[in-house]
């Protein structure tokens, strides 16, 4: 077999064996975990006291400390304005989206921040999403670290399926400034069943029903024996726990106002609510009532409520999934008796109103053998070992949401439709509506509306350049390309005269090359070494396939070349090992280009013998071999 | 389904005339001689360009309309498990974008083959008689535009979850049947007679979406 992912020397990085594993992480919105996998086995990662929850909560203090996990939980209740959670809400988000979240935010954000990302005022800074992220991702990887008491830098971070572009450009970013290279950003509910293996002969169909702290995901995934096909794919990317915790919140401080009176509340204390109503909601999953005691603007309130009361809380938000649930099982062209089970996923899936729903949507009980808080982390750790290690697990998955461009009228016209298999690229036609119209301005949106303004805008570009021609002449082809890790890239070009535009969708409110390039300058203080670092280990990683390449070419017809022009190639072969020794960039790069221009002859001659041997019809089958020779 | 190894994928008829000679490309990585066609370079082993070539080819399936379509499957399966780009995660960022474009290339050629309309008009339009689908609206067919007038008033007019089936039933075998016809008619080499027929699998697969539709709609009443 010739294509080995694995070839001795051919490893990616100059110092393999300071490197540890790459894990698995599930940056979740109310906690967060970490997991690695060694030759199949998941080991999530615990601290002391054996737990492997991080709560994505951080505490900034006033003297620069940052906290992250249970400490910074604890501190929502002494100093909640310098507490940040449920950050995951935001990430992505523009503040023009914050309309639709106002009231629900206990943040205090940074208005003057005009379009663009969302800003928040927490303890005196003002932090972007994907900084605070960056943060909790930060303890994750010393986290990994100190468990494997090596160097980690790569890894696998799930996202929700229903995450837009946006938001998973933001993950990207925030494990870049946390230092990690995300090997893949991997769908939530595809990392669930991932975990469970699931590895029937026959072929199955498996929902995952995820309902987090703050997203909701439903996926249909096909599966048989190693290949794991997303169907189609749904939810909501506002709708979780934390709408709950709101709810029951609400309900309390109704009470209060009852007995008390009306009074407006701080921040702070809607946060101290917020963390009675999450407590009350916990414990009425194991218990069928209970009392809380609550304190805000001095008076200390006491709160009762049963099971009962609280699932009547609960209830327009689990009724909602069940209407996703619906439209998704219909999007896969199934029926619900073609489902053979269904996983559970995600915090709030604990709640006995979830499971019940759950089982009069499937009509079966749900599987929860593995822990719904951690199977997602788990899947994604047995996805960055068969990325880093090779694996004959194959996992094609889909766009969650429909991706198009704007039109004359506002009207949305789709070029990618939802739940098709990526990577993908689709192209699609437009032209000109006015006569000499002489550039084209391209909206490029995401959603399933018919209306624009109803659909996510995630970038605006111009294409320029177009010849002066009658309205409708020109020919306007714009191609939607989305890559394994669901990102969109968008390009326009005109075909009578080959004018062209690209634009990696950056979406409107994201953060741009520059403020990223300062976050990193800012965040690391080796923030410079690190990118060079990053930059030669690219560069080596080319000139050892160079290399490799070169002299899988001297075995097979190292004839062609005399003594002198073979031991020309060799001493080119030993002066780009040399350099890469050295540790130069620079050196490298040159001794590349001169091993590259010593076998110019050689590959010459190459090519001379094989198009003669297929004019001859001899050794054809090796030129022709499409599928790489076993 | 049995659990077949990618070795026993199905490669097209190799031909020796002299278009296979002038498709012979230097390799990008070891600069000898490869087939445009190849996946990998069978000398240094690096992930090729997708080249021009069409659906069938692309995945090793004979260009015919009539498809067994758990092959197409398994031969989609088996090429995205060498060419996905999970598979070149730690490579070099050449061979990943390669990887890509390749994944690209099958994910396009896949869904295009394993949808019967979709194949027909590829099929035809590889055949040289190409059909345009998307001119919708327009309905030069009389009979056709009859037919489906009356089809889409009796789905209208349909209240229960029952009388909805009974009309997607009824439909599903008219696809089915149709897609017979498109077969015999490719077969025979009635070109134009099997355009004619690919446009009404369209009117029909469209039919039989908002009959699905209006069912989950019925149903979600009750």
């Amino acid at each position: 077999m010739l294509l080995q992912l694995h070839e001795p020397g051919e490893s990616p990085a100059p110092h393999e064996s300071e490197r540890g594993l790459a894990v698995g992480i599930d940056l979740g919105t109310t906690n967060s975990v970490v997991a690695v996998a060694r030759d199949g086995d998941v080991e999530v990662l615990r601290d002391a006291k054996g737990k492997g929850l991080i709560p994505s909560v951080v505490y900034y203090a006033d003297d620069g400390e940052i906290v992250v996990g249970q400490d910074a939980r604890r501190m929502i209740l002494e100093e909640p304005d310098h507490v940040v959670s449920s950050i995951k809400r935001l990430m992505g988000r523009g503040s023009e989206d914050l309309k639709t979240l106002a009231g629900t935010l206990p943040y205090t954000l940074d208005t003057a921040a005009d379009g663009g990302m969302v800003r928040l005022l927490v303890g005196g800074r003002t932090l972007t999403p994907v900084e605070v992220s960056a943060d909790i991702l930060r303890v994750i990887k010393a986290r990994a670290e100190e468990a494997q008491g090596k160097t980690v830098d790569r890894a696998v971070v799930t996202v929700p399926a229903y995450f837009d572009d946006g938001a998973r450009t933001a993950t990207k970013d925030a494990a870049r400034l946390a230092g990690l290279e995300v090997l893949r950003l991997v769908n939530e509910p595809t990392a669930a069943a991932l975990a469970y293996g699931l590895d029937n002969a026959a072929e199955v169909l498996y929902a995952v029903y995820d309902l987090g702290g703050g997203t909701f995901d439903i996926s249909i995934l096909r599966m048989e024996k190693g290949v794991f096909q997303v169907k189609a794919t749904g939810g909501d990317a506002s709708l979780g726990g934390d709408d709950i915790d709101h709810a029951i919140a609400e309900h309390f401080l109704a009470e209060r106002a009852n007995a008390h009176g009306a009074v407006s509340i701080t921040q702070g204390e809607a946060k101290q609510a917020l963390a009675t109503a999450r407590v009350a909601k916990e414990c009425l999953s194991g218990q069928p009532d209970g009392a809380w005691l609550m304190e805000v603007d001095g008076h200390t309130t006491r709160h009762t409520l049963t099971r009962a009361e609280l699932e009547e809380l609960a209830a327009p938000w689990v009724e909602k999934t069940v209407g996703i649930c619906r439209a998704v099982i219909e999007d896969a062209g199934i029926e619900v008796g073609d489902i053979h089970g269904v996983v559970l996923v995600g915090g709030s899936t604990r709640m006995p109103l979830v499971r019940r729903k759950v089982r009069e949507i499937f009509g079966r009980d749900p599987l929860a053998d593995i822990n719904p808080d951690e199977v997602v982390a788990v899947g994604a750790a047995l996805q960055a070992e068969a990325l880093t290690a090779g694996s004959d697990t194959l996992l094609l998955d889909v766009t969650p949401l429909s991706l198009g461009i704007e039109t004359m009228g506002g009207i949305v016209e789709k070029v990618i439709p939802r739940n098709t298999p990526i990577p993908v690229a689709m192209a699609q036609e437009f032209t000109t509506y006015q006569d000499g119209q002489t550039a084209m301005s391209i909206h490029v949106v995401q959603g399933e509306r018919e209306m624009v303004d109803q659909n996510r805008s995630l970038a605006r570009f111009v294409l320029r350049g177009i010849p002066n021609m009658a309205a409708g002449a020109a020919r306007i082809r714009v191609t939607f390309t989305v890559d394994a890790d669901g990102l969109l890239t968008v390009a326009a070009s005109e075909a009578t005269t080959g004018v062209e535009q690209q634009v990696a969708v950056k979406p409107s409110y994201g953060l741009t090359d520059d403020e990223m390039a300062t976050m990193l300058r800012d965040s690391l203080e080796h923030a410079k070494d690190d990118m060079a670092e990053r930059l030669f280990t690219e560069t080596v990683v080319e000139a050892r396939r160079s290399v490799l390449a070169v002299q899988a070419a001297l075995k097979v017809d190292g004839d062609l070349l005399s003594d002198a022009e073979r031991q020309a190639i060799d001493v080119a072969i030993g002066q780009v090992d040399r350099a890469i020794a050295s540790g130069e960039r620079d050196a490298v790069t040159a001794e590349s280009e001169n091993l590259e221009a010593s076998t110019k002859t050689f590959a010459e001659r190459r090519m001379d013998r094989g198009i003669r041997a297929a004019l001859a019809g001899v050794e054809i089958d090796r030129l022709d071999d499409a599928l790489g020779g076993e | 389904m049995a659990n077949r190894s990618t070795s026993d994928l199905v490669v097209g008829e190799k031909t020796m005339n002299a278009s296979a000679v002038a498709a012979v490309v230097p390799c990008w990585s070891c600069k000898g001689p490869v087939a445009t066609r190849a996946l990998f370079c069978s000398v240094c082993g690096a992930v090729q360009g997708p080249g021009v070539i069409d659906h069938y080819s692309r995945l090793g399936m004979a260009p015919t309309f009539d498809i067994d379509l758990e092959l197409l499957e398994r031969q989609y399966f088996g090429f995205q498990r060498r060419l996905h780009p999970d598979r070149f995660a730690a490579k070099s960022g050449k061979e990943k974008a390669l990887s890509q474009s390749q994944a690209t290339a099958l994910n396009e050629a896949y869904e295009t083959l394993k949808e019967p309309l979709k194949r027909a008009a590829y099929l035809l339009n590889l055949l040289g008689h190409p059909v345009d689908l998307t001119a919708c609206g327009t309905i030069n067919d009389r009979a056709l535009l009859m037919e489906q007038m009356e089809k889409r008033e009796a789905l209208a007019d349909a209240e229960t979850p029952e009388q909805v089936a009974k009309l997607a039933m009824e439909n599903e075998s008219e696809v089915i049947a149709c897609q017979c016809h498109i077969s015999a008619a490719i077969n025979a080499g009635q070109l134009e007679e099997a355009g004619h027929l690919a446009i009404r699998l369209k009117y029909l697969s469209k039919l039989a979406e908002e009959a699905r539709a209006k069912k989950s709609r019925v149903t979600r009443k009750i």
